[in-house]
C-alpha cells in the first residue's frame, strides 16, 4: 500500500523538486543543468547497452554532432560561418535576441535531426557488428569522429568555435538552460518509458537476450537496431545542442567528441545504476555526478585518477548495479502486480 | 593535394615514405602480436594495451636521463612492464577473465584511463621523446633519409618475435600457456595451473608492450595520453590478420605503417590519426559485410 503510493507520489515530488532546485541552490545552478544532462546521456546509452544489449563506446559522436550542428546553424542563419570560425575568437558575433532565439531554437531543432540522419547511415554499416567487434568499432567511431572536427577549418580546426553569447542577463541564460535541460531530460524518460512499454521495447529486448532466435521469430532485427540507435541520437543531439551553449565555448577534443569524459561517464552511469532498467540510468547519474563534485572538490589534481579507480572498481565488483543488486536482494519490490503476488514472492 | 602531385613528380619521396612507414610498422606488429596472445589464450581484449606501451617508453625515457646508455631501455621497459602487467593481472584481471566480455573490455578500458592520467599526473602532459644519439643514412642526394634508429627498432623487433615464437614453441610454460588457449578446461584437467598462465601471458604481454613503447620513444613520440592509438592499430592489425596468424600479423602492421605515412603525408598530418580510426571503422565494417551474405556475423 504505502509502496504503491509511493509509486504515485515519487514522480510528482521529483518534477516538484526539479522546479524548485535552482532557486533553492543558485549556486550550483550549472552543476544542476548537468545533472539533467547526465540524465539524459545515462538514458540514451542504456537504450542500446542495456535494453538491447549492444555495448556502445561511440554515442558520443551524436552528441558532439548535436553541438557543432546547433552552433553552426544559429551562425549560419544569420553570418558567414567560414569567416566567424577563420577569425578564431578575434571576430565577436553580435546577434540581436530576436536572431538569438531564432537562431537557438532552430538550431536545437536541426541538431537532433542531423544527429538521427547520421545515426542511420552508420546504424546500417555498424550494428551488423556484435559483441567486442561493435564495442571497439564504435570506440574508433567516436575518436574519428573528434578527429575530424579538429581537422575540418570550417568548423573552427582544433581551436574550436566560440558560441554566441546570450543576450539577457547571466543568470536568466542559466536558468533558461536549465528549464531547457529538464525539459529535455523528463521528455527523455517519459519517451523511454513509453517505448520500452511498447512492442518495440519487447522487441530490442529480444534482441539483446538471443538475437539468432528473434530474427528466426520473424523481427525485422536490422530495423529495430537502426530506430533504437536514431532514437537515442535525437536525445543525444539536443543534449549536444544545449550543452554547447552551457559551456559556451565548442573544443573538438574536449567538449564536443569528449570520448574520455562524457563518453565514458554515460556508461558508467548506466551500469552504476543498473543497466536495462529504466530508473538505473537515472539513479546512476545522480549518485555519479554527487560523486564526481566530491572527487573535484576534495581532490583536485587526482580527480581524473579517482575517476578511473571509480571505473574499474565499479565494473569489476559491482556490474549489475544498484537495481541490480536490489533486485537480487529484495525480489518482491520489483513484482509490478498485485498485492497477492508480492506475498507469495514473499513465502 | 598538392602532396599528391609531388609524390608523382619525385618517386624518390614515395620510396622515402614507404620506407619509414615499414619500419614503424614493425612496432605496431610487436603490440599487435601481444594484444593477439591476450585475445586468443584469455579471450579479452586488453583496451590499455597503449598504455603499456607508452609507459615502456618513459621508463626507457627515464633510464636514459639517468644516465645509462637508451639501449638499456628496453630491458628495463620488459622487466617494469612485465611487473606492471602482473600486478595489474593480480589486482583486476583475475576477476574479470572468465566474465562476460564487456565486463572485461569495460575494465581493461577504466585500467586505461587510470594508467593515462597516472602517467599525465607522474610524467607531465608535455610530448616526449628519446634521442638514441645515431646518425641516419642518405640517398638519393639526400631525398631519402633513413634513420638508424629506425633500422635498430626493426632489428630488435626481429629479435624479441624470434626469442617470443621459440619461447612459445619450447619452453614449458609456452606450452602451457598455447594449451590453454586451445581448451582451458582441458588444460586443467591436464593439471596446468590456468591461473598462473593467465598472469605469465598477461604480463608477458606488457613486457612485449613495454619494449614497443622503449621503440617508440626512441624512433617517434610518447605522451601520456596518446596509448589508445596504439591499442586500436593493434586491434586493427589483428582484425586484418586473424588470431593465431603471425605473418598475417606482421604483414598487416608494416602495411598500416606504410598507409598511415602516405596518408599523412597526401591529407596532412592532421588527418593521421583520423585516418587510423576511420581505417578500424571501415576495415570492421566491411568484413561483417562480406560476412553477412553468408549470415554470419563478427562476434
Amino acid at each position: 500500500m504505502i509502496l504503491a503510493i509511493a509509486r504515485k507520489a515519487a514522480p510528482l515530488a521529483l518534477v516538484a523538486l526539479g522546479i524548485a532546485a535552482p532557486f533553492a541552490l543558485p549556486a550550483f545552478l550549472v552543476q544542476l543543468t548537468f545533472l539533467w544532462i547526465m540524465i539524459v546521456f545515462a538514458l540514451c546509452w542504456d537504450i542500446l547497452g542495456g535494453q538491447m544489449g549492444y555495448n556502445s563506446f561511440g554515442n558520443i559522436a551524436f552528441f558532439g554532432i548535436g553541438v557543432y550542428a546547433a552552433t553552426i546553424v544559429q551562425i549560419g542563419l544569420f553570418q558567414d560561418v567560414a569567416a566567424y570560425t577563420a577569425a578564431g575568437g578575434m571576430q565577436t558575433i553580435n546577434l540581436t535576441p530576436t536572431q538569438y532565439f531564432t537562431g537557438l531554437f532552430v538550431g536545437l531543432a536541426a541538431a537532433p535531426l542531423l544527429a538521427a540522419a547520421v545515426a542511420v547511415v552508420l546504424g546500417l554499416a555498424l550494428l551488423g557488428l556484435r559483441g567486442h567487434y561493435f564495442a571497439i568499432a564504435t570506440l574508433g567511431l567516436g575518436i574519428a569522429a573528434g578527429e575530424l572536427a579538429a581537422a575540418w577549418s570550417y568548423l573552427g580546426g582544433s581551436s574550436g568555435v566560440q558560441v554566441p553569447v546570450y543576450p539577457g542577463s547571466l543568470e536568466s541564460g542559466r536558468l533558461l538552460f536549465y528549464f531547457l535541460s529538464a525539459g529535455l531530460g523528463v521528455a527523455t524518460f517519459l519517451s523511454l518509458r513509453w517505448l520500452y512499454a511498447t512492442r518495440f521495447g519487447l522487441a530490442i529486448n529480444a534482441i539483446r537476450d538471443d538475437e539468432d532466435k528473434a530474427e528466426a521469430l520473424g523481427l525485422r532485427t536490422t530495423r529495430y537496431k537502426v530506430i533504437a540507435w536514431c532514437i537515442g541520437a535525437v536525445f543525444l543531439g539536443i543534449a549536444g545542442g544545449l550543452v554547447g551553449h552551457i559551456i559556451g565555448f565548442i573544443d573538438p577534443r574536449e567538449v564536443a567528441f569528449a570520448g574520455a569524459s562524457f563518453g565514458v561517464w554515460m556508461i558508467l552511469m548506466a551500469i552504476l545504476g543498473g543497466k536495462g532498467t529504466l530508473w538505473g540510468p537515472v539513479i546512476g547519474a545522480v549518485i555519479f555526478h554527487g560523486m564526481r563534485e566530491l572527487f573535484w572538490t576534495y581532490l583536485f589534481g587526482w580527480q581524473n585518477v579517482a575517476m578511473g579507480v571509480l571505473i574499474v572498481v565499479v565494473v569489476v565488483f559491482f556490474p549489475f548495479g544498484i537495481l541490480g543488486w536490489l533486485r537480487r536482494r529484495y525480489p518482491q519490490l520489483f513484482l509490478r502486480d498485485a498485492p497477492a503476488a508480492r506475498a507469495g514472492a514473499a513465502e | 593535394m598538392d602532396n599528391l602531385f609531388l609524390l608523382f613528380q619525385a618517386p624518390p619521396l614515395a620510396l622515402q615514405l614507404l620506407i619509414d612507414g615499414i619500419l614503424i610498422g614493425a612496432v605496431f606488429a610487436l603490440a599487435a602480436y601481444g594484444l593477439a596472445l591476450v585475445w586468443g589464450v584469455m579471450n579479452i581484449i586488453n583496451v590499455c594495451q597503449g598504455e603499456f606501451v607508452m609507459l615502456g617508453g618513459y621508463v626507457a625515457l627515464h633510464v636514459a636521463r639517468a644516465g645509462l646508455s637508451p639501449f638499456f631501455g628496453i630491458p628495463a621497459a620488459m622487466i617494469v612492464l612485465f611487473a606492471v602487467g602482473w600486478l595489474a593481472y593480480r589486482l583486476v584481471i583475475f576477476r574479470v577473465v572468465e566474465r562476460d566480455l564487456f565486463i572485461s573490455l569495460l575494465a581493461t578500458f577504466g585500467l586505461s584511463i587510470l594508467l593515462g592520467q597516472l602517467m599525465n599526473l607522474t610524467f607531465g602532459a608535455n610530448i616526449e621523446s628519446l634521442d638514441a644519439h645515431l646518425g641516419a643514412w642518405f640517398f638519393f642526394d639526400g631525398i631519402v633519409t633513413v634513420a638508424q634508429i629506425k633500422v635498430v627498432a626493426l632489428l630488435v623487433t626481429l629479435v624479441i618475435a624470434g626469442l617470443l615464437v621459440a619461447f612459445m614453441r619450447r619452453s614449458r610454460l609456452g606450452q602451457a600457456i598455447r594449451a590453454t588457449a586451445q581448451n582451458a578446461r582441458a588444460a586443467r584437467i591436464l593439471g596446468v595451473d590456468t591461473d598462473r598462465v593467465y598472469a605469465m601471458t598477461y604480463a608477458l604481454n606488457a613486457a612485449i608492450c613495454g619494449a614497443a613503447g622503449a621503440l617508440v620513444a626512441m624512433i617517434w613520440v610518447i605522451s601520456p595520453f596518446g596509448g589508445l592509438i596504439y591499442t586500436v592499430r593493434s586491434f586493427m592489425i589483428v582484425v586484418l590478420a586473424g588470431l593465431g596468424n603471425l605473418v598475417g600479423v606482421i604483414v598487416a602492421a608494416l602495411g598500416l605503417g606504410a598507409a598511415e605515412q602516405f596518408v599523412g603525408f597526401i591529407f596532412g598530418a592532421q588527418f593521421q590519426v583520423a585516418f587510423v580510426f576511420l581505417a578500424l571503422v571501415a576495415i570492421l565494417v566491411l568484413r561483417s559485410w562480406r560476412l553477412r551474405r553468408e549470415r554470419r556475423y563478427l562476434a
